[in-house]
């Protein structure tokens, strides 16, 4: 009944690759991707609660216009890859964190609706609360994205924890120092210096969140400080303190580029202690390792195959579109 | 306190009915763009430059509640459904997974080029945006109906027990995904999709067109409808007409591939044959509406009908009945009603077709006022039809959540209670009648806007004059 090619599909993982492991590390990988390129919509969305000048907020919208429905499409390849890989972990944690799941989903849905909205009028009271909407759901989303993540790890069923709430922290803050260097590098003159200070406030904000998060992690953690005081989680803390001073010395020195490349080195640091962490488990709260939560072999090849020929498709489709929109944006480009 | 295996149904069923309205939108709008880019570039007539910045307004904002709505029910699979996740994710996953990378990334990283790089990009890599867009619309109802298709009409799996539960594996995925019930599917769906538009483009254009001629209230742009006019007409005498003939023969697959919902479409309880087509029928009591043909007090059929249209021309052809089934028989009426409510209305668009295409063909296109107010009339009623025929297709298999494999109540996550379903159902009607009324909102006003004035465009920016210069501080 099934081809040659299917039983040497099915016999064993392509190449005798390790392919369970790759696939935790793709999932946590898109995951990460997402959480930079999103993150800097996430964080310009949060700077615009602090601008108040008309022409300001408009460089805001018009800076993350053309990236942010490509951007968000990173979580929907997250999901969909957690699903074809562990289709129970993926069952399992979305049902367990529901009002959570659904909390991140009305955050998105804000996010996404409010700017389209807040261009269709001029008068001040609408744009007034469209405004509100895309600084709440900007800010909600990453935080819950956070908490999602802490709970995660954990292995905790519950959805509003403590160490939800100080994930969620670290994230929304890393969201800013993303958000902060992406505008300064998309928004020439528009926007006040305050943007800036507010980029250096949350990359220290960050890297104090971070150590909370370590702390509370020694006490949640069954392996507790041998785990997070392990080699590689300490390096990729150091790397995370020298990240940041880093991107404040570019962003002070207008090395816009440099800072945002700082940020995206942050945020994957951020997602491989947590992957580390985690490791060689994928749900905590299940007691499932990799090894057992990963499909089995035949769909999993297919997976591996479609996956190494589309990603580095996609990574062309996003820099084509980085690159023709490469420069500052101004607020007239619109269709 | 609520069922949450109920609850999970209708909030399912809500937020597909009405994120499946933003994907019709922007899978018929994508040919359109297409052509209006193509002709936009090469120059000429400058309507289509008018019609291509008009109808991406519209396209765009679908794209963005589309993502929105269309992420929730990617994640509602695991959160609602989880033991549907469990047991199916081997086959189902991968699709999924599959249209993430392959179509709603090629669409929306080049939407931002579309929708805001005509300025910044040439015209070659403008019109490859376009294209890549449109394919990308549609290359995600191929992996989405590759999903569903799988679901009414299982192969190439093997059922597995594990960990006590029920687990499909995927053994021939050739089989599994290369379905039969896929091409009926995506044909019908995407038809569907550039009819509803053509439909919808027509609406709005007779409504300035009967302002114009028939009422005598000028319109400056009277030359960018009379175009939408034509090319949607033209749209609709190409796909009104396949519409029903490929669905004829997509009614005759369901009757060899899915007999249960077949007999719910015919609502036959009876293993008969010579089966009339009813069009029409009302039962003899309210206890008895869930089925219609039950001792029907009043029912006008075509004797030998369904099984003639089921057979492809056997009026004597048996048609086996709901009650040899093993199962419950799903909501008849649903069934029964929207299939007649879908199949008429496919008629009637054929009939709009032909009257424009003979006053075109007369020269009266833009004088018979009643064929301008059908046109208004029937502007939605191509996404009607399509979530009429999304109600058969996925009523029309319950119980069943994956035909003969596992029933919709048993595929509801375990550890969901009756209050978590509640607060999100009623958080999501709440949230999804605001959506609609927005997004109605923001079409209706770029519809009262029209087209952009060429002429203006070449000096200044070209976005809504912002007329308050009141800063927005708060």
């Amino acid at each position: 009944m099934t081809s040659p090619s299917v039983e040497a599909l099915a016999s064993g993982p392509l190449f005798d690759l390790p392919l369970p492991e790759l696939w935790f590390v793709l999932v946590f990988g898109l995951l990460g991707t997402f959480l930079f390129l999103d993150g800097f919509d996430f964080g310009a969305g949060a700077i615009f609660a602090t601008l108040t000048d008309d022409d300001a907020r408009e460089a805001v919208l018009s800076a993350i216009g053309p990236f942010w429905d490509g951007n968000e499409v990173w979580l929907v390849v997250f999901g969909g890859a957690l699903f074809a890989a562990f289709p129970s972990v993926y069952a399992g944690l979305f049902s367990r964190h529901y009002l959570l799941m659904f909390g991140i989903l009305g955050a998105l849905i804000l996010r996404g609706l409010a700017p389209e909205m807040y261009e269709q009028r001029h008068d001040e009271r609408w744009q007034r609360w469209w405004g509100r909407s895309f600084v709440a759901g900007s800010i909600l989303a990453p935080f819950l994205l956070g908490a999602f993540a802490g709970n995660w790890l954990v292995g905790t069923s519950r959805s509003f924890t403590v160490i939800g709430i100080v994930v969620g922290i670290t994230v929304t803050a890393l969201t800013v120092v993303s958000g902060a260097a992406f505008l300064r590098l998309k928004t020439r003159n528009a926007l006040p210096k305050t943007v800036t200070r507010i980029g250096l406030g949350a990359v220290v904000a960050y890297l104090l969140a971070v150590v909370i998060t370590l702390g509370v992690l020694t006490v949640r953690l069954p392996a507790g400080v041998d785990a997070v005081l392990s080699a590689p989680v300490l390096v990729l803390v150091a790397a995370s303190v020298a990240l940041g001073v880093g991107y404040g010395v570019a962003l002070r020195r207008g090395w816009n580029m440099v800072a945002l490349v700082a940020a995206a080195g942050l945020t994957y640091g951020l997602i491989a202690v947590v992957a580390l962490l985690m490791y060689p488990s994928i749900d905590p709260a299940a007691g499932l390792t990799i090894r057992e939560a990963i499909v089995s072999t035949l769909p999993l090849n297919l997976m591996s195959i479609g996956a190494a020929l589309l990603l580095p498709l996609i990574v062309t489709y996003f820099a084509v579109l980085y690159s023709a929109f490469s420069g500052p944006i101004t607020p007239d480009e619109a269709y | 306190m609520i069922d949450p295996v109920l609850a999970s149904r209708f909030q399912f069923a809500l937020t597909t009915i009405v994120h499946i309205i933003f994907p019709v939108m922007s899978m018929g709008l994508a040919p359109f763009l297409i052509y209006f880019t193509w002709k936009d570039i090469r120059g000429g007539d400058p309507v289509y430059e008018q019609l291509r910045r008009f109808w991406t307004k519209i396209f765009a904002v679908s794209f963005v509640v589309g993502t929105v709505t269309g992420i929730v029910l990617e994640f509602e699979f695991g959160t609602n459904f989880a033991a549907f996740s469990t047991t199916a994710g081997e086959l189902f996953g991968g699709p999924l997974a599959i249209e993430g990378m392959m179509a709603f990334m090629l669409e929306a990283t080049f939407l931002g080029i579309f929708v805001f790089g005509r300025e910044r990009v040439s015209d070659r890599l403008y019109m490859i945006s376009s294209l890549a867009v449109g394919i990308g619309t549609w290359l995600s109802a191929v992996w989405i109906l590759i999903a569903n298709s799988w679901m009414q009409m299982p192969r190439g799996y093997e059922l597995v027990t594990e960990d006590g539960q029920q687990v499909v594996h995927l053994v021939d995925p050739v089989a599994a995904y290369l379905n039969p019930r896929f091409g009926y599917m995506y044909v019908h769906m995407q038809n569907a999709a550039v009819e509803s538009v053509a439909l919808f483009m027509a609406g709005v254009a007779a409504y300035y067109i009967y302002r114009h001629h028939v009422w005598g209230n000028k319109t400056k742009n009277i030359v960018f409808w009379h175009k939408t006019l034509k090319i949607a007409l033209v749209a609709l005498l190409i796909t009104a007409p396949l519409q029903v003939l490929q669905g004829d023969l997509y009614a005759r697959h369901i009757y060899e591939t899915q007999p249960q919902k077949f007999a719910a479409m015919e609502a036959v309880w009876n293993t008969e044959s010579y089966v009339p087509e009813y069009i029409f029928a009302i039962p003899t009591d309210l206890s008895q509406l869930t089925d219609p043909r039950a001792k029907e007090l009043f029912g006008i059929g075509i004797p030998g009908g369904a099984s003639w249209l089921a057979s492809g021309g056997d009026a004597t052809a048996e048609i086996r009945g709901l009650n040899t089934f093993d199962t419950e028989a799903p909501p008849v009426a649903i069934v029964f009603w929207s299939f007649r409510a879908m199949v008429g209305m496919g008629f009637w668009f054929i009939l709009l077709a032909f009257w424009g295409g003979y006053r075109w063909y007369t020269g009266e296109l833009f004088e018979d006022g009643l064929l301008h107010k059908a046109l208004m009339a029937s502007s939605l009623l191509g996404f009607v039809a399509v979530e009429l025929g999304w109600v058969v297709t996925e009523v029309g298999r319950q119980p069943w959540v994956i035909q003969d494999i596992l029933k919709t109540s048993e595929g509801v996550s375990p550890g969901l209670t009756g209050s978590e379903a509640l607060i999100t159902l009623v958080g999501f009607v709440g949230v999804y009648t605001a959506i609609l009324s927005l997004y109605s909102y923001v079409v209706m006003r770029i519809i009262r806007g029209g087209p952009p004035d060429m002429s203006a465009l070449e000096s200044a920016g070209d976005r809504d004059a912002p007329s308050a210069g009141v800063p927005g501080d708060d």
